[in-house]
């Protein structure tokens, strides 16, 4: 079980980056607004992407 | 065709008059508009591309825009281009690049996601505009642009044409002081909960190694790996915990985070030392839990209080922006900022008084509702003095400054404010007082006990001592009342109430009494046209189309209930002061106004005893033959308030109405709304004297208003709520502010306040519950740390699922106001 002595110390450290990725995170304005994001991925606003065939098949 | 009664207007949801007819085309289809600023803002949304924007957003009813017409003013094309100005820029736009520039705007009317997203797009479609980001939360935008290519002006216009305004945000000290707050309690979390992860993965080891056995070296290794994980969440994230201990133990008042700081801190010490001694018990997984828990809660209750942080922009868009000084008979356009005493400005009609002076030359008459919450102009003549923030309606007038920026009346009102706020009773928190209490029994339980056995086996004493502190820890406790109020704050503020103070919900529950203000709160606080009879050869919608051309330019209150009726303008149109608008129409010439007036023009004397009857304002419209039309304006009574007063007198509340408004229109509102208690004629002082006198006599108080006027009574109510047309001021400084000035939400309010109280009491019932079975096991040395980490977190779910009915309970239950016609 000496692995322990590597692996435990291993999951320190990357704890350590995802903190420091989470603070970088916070301070680059990343949890300012909190509301909308979970909205404007369900607009879809790509209709003139979508081929003409497909469009007819949705209704 | 006409338009049917029950057609609400496609992009604003308001009825559409009777006899009128705009439509907009969307998705191919003729969809009916109320008013030529509805139809504008629609087809510009229609020709940029985003039709979406009907799709999209939740609730059919937005802000109708401000602005009639396509083209903007040129009042306000004007104050746009002085944000050209680099002096004015200076404050909130900066420089990114070389050619580019980046400014924050506060945008007005937000209302839904859906505004975001059309905000957005829009923005981004303009030449020239790199980038565009709004957000939901604060209704911040922040725009990029390059700078040769497109100016400030032309980026707040297209802001403006599709019906919402932006203004610059200055951010304040207390502003930046709340973003800073905020974003650290988000670090703060962050750590707690990777520390909670980690420590709770190497708890895991330990738990399994005392239960089959655990070579020394590798505890011991484990414990230090621990230690290293919990040191930064005790001294990062549960440093506010430590700090407010140490406030409340210096002012000799035992608050909740007291027994947390005890217990956080008691635990990771204890472990501490085992670790280094190889003895004992550790509980880094409980402490680090136990933060994460507690900063949880903190975060849902800090998020709630900063829901009001838009109170640093309230007075800055009372006041006008610019203003056009005169200097020798020369109109230069000037910030208001650098106004000073002495200076004589021009004031045209339609445009907010930059500050309190004394009219020098001209007469004209001013809109003081802002003030007053009157709504109708007050005249004022030369050497009457005017007050900075109200509106000129009829004509230009110059006006010589007595005094600017903080010397105004306007500030003077506030600083009244904040006295009448200290005066007012404050609602005592159960919370509180269950803590205070609390936090002595956990006290003197773990003294006791740690003596008791410092006698039978001081070997154990002191790690005894410890699983009580950590047993009894008040996690359920503590959340037991942010839990419940986030959730009944979120669930009204779908329902259109803004809860803007914590003590609202509670004082809600209890109140005996609501109080409403008349005008703009009971009634629309705008004229409105209620009855037009027309005379025998004319129909009432041709009498309709020609007072609307007449009144087409004009800002007059009057005007504005016409504004909706038509887009033409009439020829040669002439004000008479008081007396009403004459103008030319295909080659007739009309008179609109006072009856004696009017009737003038076609020679026959007509008086007010000739209207059809003796309520509201009539109005009489005359060609130079005969008489054309009788027009009935009136303050109407807002369509859901009948029904919302019924339900609230079924609740058991007293229903009473102040008014300062001390003509005939009272009685008839009062009687109209089946209201007994009637206070009219009222001065501000009349009224919080009125609502001091019922709370002696032990009343507990909800006041709602809209104007500056009842600002004073507001303050001194125990819960205060402004209508959302209020003013700016008003609702800064309410305890909650009716979104859609829908009184029915009130309603939905109280329920769920009471609602609240009763899952509150459950959940510090459960906590306590808890702790006292806890408590005997803990201190009788039955419970191993183990043990009691899932204890706590058991307890703590519980009283958070308990809180989370509040909202799937009210959303089952659908409110009284949510009968919208689709």
């Amino acid at each position: 079980m000496e692995i322990l002595f590597f692996l435990i110390p291993l999951a320190v450290i990357l704890t350590s980056a995802a903190v420091w990725a989470f603070f970088w995170s916070v301070n680059n304005g990343q949890y300012d607004d909190l509301d909308s994001p979970a909205h404007s991925i369900l607009y879809d606003d790509d209709d003139d992407l979508i081929p003409n065939e497909a469009k007819q098949g949705k209704k | 065709m006409p338009t049917p009664n029950d057609a609400r207007c496609f992009h604003c949801g308001q009825d559409v008059p009777t006899g009128t007819h705009f439509t907009a085309n969307i998705h191919g289809k003729e969809q009916p508009m109320c008013c030529p600023g509805c139809k504008a803002v629609a087809e510009t949304i229609v020709a940029s591309g985003l039709v979406h924007y009907y799709k999209h957003r939740q609730s059919d009813t937005t802000l109708p825009p401000e602005l009639s017409g396509e083209h903007l003013p040129t009042s306000v094309q004007d104050e746009l281009l002085l944000y050209n100005n680099s002096s004015i820029q200076k404050d909130f736009v900066s420089e990114v690049e070389p050619g580019q520039r980046e400014a924050v705007l506060v945008i007005e009317g937000i209302t839904c996601a859906a505004c975001v997203w059309l905000l957005e797009h829009h923005i981004v479609k303009q030449k020239g505009v790199i980038q565009a980001s709004v957000n939901l939360t604060n209704h911040r935008a922040r725009i990029r642009w390059h700078e040769d290519e497109i100016q400030l002006s032309d980026i707040m216009s297209a802001i403006y044409r599709i019906g919402y305004q932006g203004h610059p945000y200055h951010p304040d000290k207390e502003e930046q002081l709340l973003e800073a707050e905020k974003k650290r309690a988000i670090r703060r979390l962050g750590i707690a909960g990777l520390g909670m992860m980690q420590s709770m993965m190497l708890a895991m080891a330990l738990y399994a190694g005392a239960l089959q056995g655990i070579e020394p070296v590798y505890e011991a290794f484990i414990r230090w790996v621990s230690l290293i994980i919990a040191t930064p969440v005790v001294f990062y994230a549960a440093r506010p915990f430590f700090v407010a201990a140490f406030r409340d133990l210096k002012t000799r008042h035992l608050s909740m985070d007291v027994p947390v700081s005890i217990a956080i801190g008691g635990a990771y010490l204890a472990s501490l030392a085992a670790t280094v001694l190889h003895t004992g018990d550790v509980y880094y997984d409980s402490v680090t839990m136990f933060t994460f828990f507690l900063l949880i809660g903190r975060y849902l209750e800090m998020q709630a209080r900063h829901r009001t942080g838009r109170a640093g922009n309230a007075l800055l868009n009372l006041l006008p922006a610019s203003a056009t000084r005169l200097i020798n008979g020369n109109e230069t356009l000037v910030p208001a900022t650098e106004l000073s005493v002495d200076d004589t400005v021009l004031v045209k009609p339609g445009h907010i008084i930059p500050a309190d002076g004394i009219i020098c030359a001209g007469n004209s008459s001013v809109d003081e509702s802002a003030l007053t919450g009157e709504y109708r102009p007050i005249s004022k003549h030369i050497d009457d003095a005017v007050v900075g923030g109200t509106i000129n309606v009829e004509n230009p007038i110059h006006v010589r400054l007595s005094s600017v920026g903080t010397d105004t009346k306007l500030s003077a009102i506030v600083r009244l404010l904040d006295r009448a706020q200290q005066e007012k009773p404050t609602a005592a928190k159960i919370a509180d007082k269950v803590a205070s209490y609390f936090v002595a029994a956990v006290l003197i339980t773990a003294s006791v006990v740690s003596f008791a056995w410092w006698q039978i086996a001081p070997d154990n004493a002191f790690w005894i001592t410890l699983s009580v502190l950590v047993v009894t820890c008040p996690c359920a406790l503590s959340l037991a009342t942010p839990t419940a109020l986030t959730a009944a704050t979120g669930t009204l503020r779908q329902h259109g109430l803004l809860i803007t103070r914590g003590h609202v919900l509670e004082s809600l529950s209890t109140a005996t009494h609501i109080v409403f203000d008349k005008t703009g709160t009971l009634t629309q606080g705008n004229l409105s046209l209620s009855a037009t009879v027309p005379f025998l050869q004319h129909t009432a919608e041709e009498a309709l189309a020609i007072a609307a051309a007449l009144e087409a330019h004009s800002e007059h209150p009057i005007a504005k209930a016409f504004h909706r009726f038509g887009t033409q303008a009439a020829d040669e149109i002439r004000a008479t002061l008081g007396q009403g608008i004459s103008g030319l129409l295909e080659q007739q010439e009309y008179r609109l106004g006072k009856p004696g007036f009017a009737s003038a023009l076609c020679n026959q004397e007509i008086s007010y005893e000739h209207a059809p009857d003796q309520d509201g304002q009539w109005l009489l419209l005359c060609n130079e033959n005969a008489p054309v039309a009788w027009f009935c304006l009136r303050d109407q009574v807002r369509p859901d308030v009948p029904l919302a007063l019924k339900h609230l007198k079924r609740l058991g509340l007293t229903i009473s109405m102040l008014t300062g408004d001390s003509s005939s229109a009272v009685s008839t509102v009062a009687e109209e709304l089946a209201i007994t208690d009637v206070i009219s004629n009222a001065s501000p002082q009349d009224k919080l004297a009125h609502i001091q006198q019922l709370q002696s006599r032990g009343a507990q108080v909800i006041m709602v208003g809209d104007g500056i006027n009842d600002i004073p009574v507001l303050a001194g109510a125990q819960t205060s709520i402004a209508m959302g047309s209020a003013t700016d001021l008003a609702k800064t400084n309410a305890d909650a502010v009716l979104i859609g000035s829908e009184v029915a939400c009130l309603v939905d309010a109280i329920i769920l306040a009471r609602k609240t109280q009763r899952i509150i009491r459950q959940n510090l019932g459960w906590a306590i519950c808890y702790n006292l079975l806890a408590l005997p096991l803990a201190a009788l040395g039955f419970v191993a740390p183990y043990m009691a980490a899932i204890g706590m977190s058991t307890s703590s779910l519980v009283v958070v699922g308990n809180a989370l009915r509040l909202t799937r309970l009210s959303q089952r239950k659908p409110p009284n106001t949510g009968k919208k016609s689709r």
